[in-house]
């Protein structure tokens, strides 16, 4: 997984190309600026976490990798594709690219199964039995093989989310991001998706994921990335950002975190504002 | 603190509050007083009306078994089937309409949002029965020769339904509104386009957000089709209202009339029913 090779071909086909290519992104909203000019290189098969305090601009960050929010100015690149490129098929790129949400938006009228099957169908263009095939496989990879027939509000937050995630991968994508995977979970539904994620990781999958997970930042990140105030304040190996962080706001935000009278006040969990990071 | 001091004094005598007060009515005898007159009000209307009606007069007028039997089977074979068949033509032309009123109103092109606004703001604003003798009486003198295709079922469709649609528009509008954000953007992050989006994912679950309300329009305007009176219809083409009074005027009784009005009950009343417990549902199904 440590691919240190950086090579500068913009296709991104050879391993440890950057996957993920972003420069110079700008985004605001109104006048409210916020992100401020981020430059981030994740690898193919790298794990890159991002990490920062509310309204430090990652969810943001993250949207803008697959357009979700239209960055203000600035490139994105995924797989050699230039997302931001007005003339590019951004439907065609973003089947690349998996989506993981922290309210899981499941679609509520349809089953695990059509959730899984429907996307493939109308946008893959998948046959019914191959559709259904993936789907099955996906969900045996997120252990909810059984669930097959259920609709989404009779599962738990933890298994919408694990649903979730497996019907990002029914499509087949070469990169996943996840949007706080495990913020809207009861603490005790944490670990399965988790688990999940690290699997992923473990199968050799690009992802980059904004999470207050540390100890899951910690133990699978191959790089962590620190957000503050629109900026990457610090980026490194984990046990150097979380471990031994050399910038004082980092320590700030990691104290507070572990702090749990500090940590996290205020931080509803259904997010109402979009410039929220 | 010296100030409350001397105001204490001056404050009532506490009352025991369990104790019952010396003068005047406890509240639980008011209560009781208050419940006796209004039965009594309510017995002495029945009563007034029961002894001073004139109850002959009444069946006569109103309840002629014999005239009531001649009106069927007519009045469901032709008169409840033309009132269906006009209901329905007009709220299907309505909700087709209303749908595409609703997204022009949801567009991101300005001129497609002031339209749709607009004609939402107009036909809602004018009373049914102008729009009828709109389309059936203004049309044809500014336009002679033109014929709405389909004949009174064509008008009937089009008066319900251009009015039916501006309130359709806003419901159905809502409805898209309601659905959460987060359903387009995951759908949009799976690769589909925002069209897509919209018919595979967003608009089947605003049509059962929507159904309660829709259904609760199709109730008014099967009362609505009543103002096919004005259009001037042929026999065969009669419905409740019309086939009603009609058979009122040949007979100079109200019986008809009586009878109409029931069939519609015999509709909207069910119609009604099911609404509330969609809408009880609906409460339910919290997602």
């Amino acid at each position: 997984m440590t691919t240190n090779a950086e090579t500068t071909t913009s296709t991104g086909t050879t391993a440890g190309a950057p996957e993920i290519r972003v420069r110079g992104l700008h985004k605001s909203f109104g006048d409210n600026e916020v992100l401020r000019g981020i430059d981030l290189d994740i690898r193919q098969g790298e794990v890159v976490c991002v990490i920062g305090p509310s309204g430090s601009g990652k969810s943001t960050l993250l949207r803008c990798v697959n357009l979700l929010e239209e960055p203000t100015r600035g490139q994105v690149f995924v797989g050699g594709t230039e997302v931001t490129d007005p003339d590019v098929d951004i439907d065609a790129v973003r089947r690349r690219i998996g989506m993981v949400f922290q309210q899981f938006n499941l679609f509520p009228h349809l089953t695990v199964t059509e959730n899984l099957t429907l996307p493939q169908r109308r946008v893959l263009k998948r046959d019914k039995a191959e559709a259904a095939r993936v789907a099955a496989e996906n969900l045996q990879r997120v252990g909810l093989a059984e669930k097959a027939a259920a609709y989404p509000s009779s599962l738990s937050g933890g298994q919408q989310q694990r649903v979730a995630i497996a019907r990002a991968l029914a499509m087949g994508p070469e990169v996943m991001l996840f949007d706080e995977p495990t913020s809207a979970l009861d603490p005790e539904l944490v670990g399965d998706v988790l688990a999940v994620m690290r699997m992923l990781a473990n199968d050799g999958m690009t992802m980059m994921v904004v999470t207050h997970e540390m100890t899951f930042a910690r133990e699978v990140a191959d790089r962590v990335v620190f957000m503050d105030g629109g900026v990457i304040v610090e980026e490194g190996a984990p046990e150097q950002v979380i471990g031994d962080p050399s910038h004082e706001r980092t320590r700030h935000f990691l104290s507070r975190l572990l702090d749990p009278a500090m940590a996290e006040v205020g931080e509803a969990p259904e997010r109402l504002d979009k410039a929220d990071g | 603190m010296s100030e409350t001091k001397t105001r204490k004094p001056r404050e009532p005598e506490p009352r025991d509050p369990l104790q019952p007060r010396k003068a005047g009515l406890t509240r639980r005898q008011k209560r009781a007083v208050s419940r006796g007159l209004q039965y009594a009000v309510f017995v002495a209307a029945v009563a007034a009306l029961v002894v001073t009606a004139d109850w002959g007069g009444l069946r006569n007028q109103f309840a002629q078994s014999d005239l009531a039997g001649q009106m069927f089977p007519d009045i469901i074979t032709l008169a409840l089937k033309n009132t269906v068949l006009y209901t329905v033509s007009g709220f299907v032309f309505g909700l087709v309409l209303g749908m595409v009123v609703a997204l022009m109103r949801l567009s991101s092109v300005g001129p497609y949002r002031w339209v749709a606004g607009i004609y939402i703001e107009i036909f809602r604003g004018l009373p049914a029965l102008l729009i009828f003798i709109f389309v059936g009486v203004a049309v044809p003198l500014a336009f002679p020769g033109t014929e709405i295709p389909g004949g009174t079922y064509g008008k009937v469709a089009l008066g319900l339904g251009l009015v039916a649609a501006a309130y359709m528009a806003e419901t159905i509008r809502a409805g898209i509104q309601a659905v959460p954000k987060g359903q387009m953007e995951a759908a949009r992050s799976l690769g589909f386009s925002h069209m897509r989006a919209m018919v595979s994912i967003v608009i089947p679950q605003a049509f059962r957000i929507v159904i309660p309300p829709l259904t609760n329009e199709l109730v008014l305007l099967f009362k609505d089709s009543s103002l096919v009176l004005f259009l001037g219809v042929t026999l065969e083409e009669r419905e409740l209202a019309k086939f009603g009074r009609d058979l009122a005027s040949q007979t100079a009784n109200s019986t008809p009339i009586l009878v109409a009005g029931l069939c519609y009950l015999l509709v909207t009343v069910p119609l009604g029913f099911v609404v509330r417990r969609l809408e009880a549902k609906a409460g339910e199904a919290t997602r």
